[in-house]
């Protein structure tokens, strides 16, 4: 019997050259984190804590806000570097705690598909949204629509 | 039993001296310790964090989908029992930010290491600050007239 047990975590295939993932991995956590730590209390501070907070929030809000390509760009970075982050934390996690291996790689498709559809769709929503669409209610629109 | 404790005091010296194993590790740095509640504290909260991502992505696309809709969902975020939800999500964000400046500061600066417990209170005590800010205001939005 061997004096320490072996890691749950199970080994896999030694890596021989090429990129280090992991090691691109482990900065990225780092690099994306401090960037995430300005776009989310920025996000914070002005959708719950200025002004009137949640209760403002509504369509006229948010298309106001995506209006100004200052806030698609804040919106769409915070949107990549969050899933991204998440996600591989969330792969750190699975590689933890997922002992049985096809369970392991069950899960890790999930992350990795619900990464990819959810990345699409927001960056289509941002880019695409239309604060004044066609006839809606002009009542629930920004007020900006009303020059149009 | 004393009476027996003290017989054994006197016949102790003469037999071999016994080492017993502690029941669990003790006297390690980390176990049960700043560096492991830290730890632990880093993965649930982002993990709570990540799922909340994922349904805050999916409401905020209903705003491609009509103006009703996307007023109908976020109207559920404004009840009493989301805004305290809300408390939870941005004590769950401070406490992993915070903690993550602590864990790059460890990785890359030799003092961050030494003093990683210091730094945990730091974080704490941050944290408390942070909400002692927030929760009134929050409070205030939610429940105020």
């Amino acid at each position: 019997m061997s004096l320490i047990e072996a890691p749950r975590t199970p080994t896999r295939g030694r890596r021989t050259g090429g990129i280090n993932w992991e090691k691109w991995g482990w900065i990225y956590m780092r690099a994306s984190g401090v960037v995430l730590i300005v776009l989310i209390f920025g996000h914070l501070f002005v959708n719950l804590v200025a002004g009137e907070g949640v209760k403002a929030i509504d369509f006229a809000f948010v298309g106001g806000k995506l209006a100004d390509p200052f806030w698609i760009v804040w919106d769409g970075l915070m949107l990549w570097l969050a899933l991204l982050h998440g996600a591989n934390g969330m792969r750190t996690l699975v590689n933890d705690y997922a002992i049985n291996p096809k369970v392991r790689k069950v899960l890790l498709i999930g992350i990795a598909a619900s990464t990819a559809i959810l990345i699409i769709l927001g960056t289509l929503v941002i880019t695409t949204f239309d604060p004044c669409p066609a006839g809606a209610n002009p009542a629930l629109l920004p007020s900006f629509c009303e020059a149009l | 039993m004393p009476e027996k404790s003290a017989s054994n005091l006197v016949a102790e010296p003469l037999s071999p001296p016994k080492i017993r194993s502690p029941r669990r590790p003790a006297g390690t740095l980390y176990r049960g310790n700043e560096g492991m509640w830290s730890w632990v504290l880093h993965r649930i909260t982002g993990v709570a964090i990540y799922f909340f991502l994922l349904v805050h992505i999916l409401d905020t696309a209903l705003v491609r989908v009509s103006p009703e809709a996307y007023n109908a969902v976020i109207d559920t975020y404004k009840t009493p029992i989301m805004g305290l939800g809300e408390i939870a999500l941005v004590a769950a964000i401070g406490f992993h930010a915070l903690n993550g400046l602590r864990i790059i500061l460890i990785d890359f600066w030799a003092f961050g290491a030494k003093h990683q417990r210091v730094l945990f209170w730091i974080v704490i005590a941050i944290w408390l600050v942070l909400l002692a800010g927030f929760i009134p205001r929050q409070l205030m939005h939610v429940f105020g007239g």
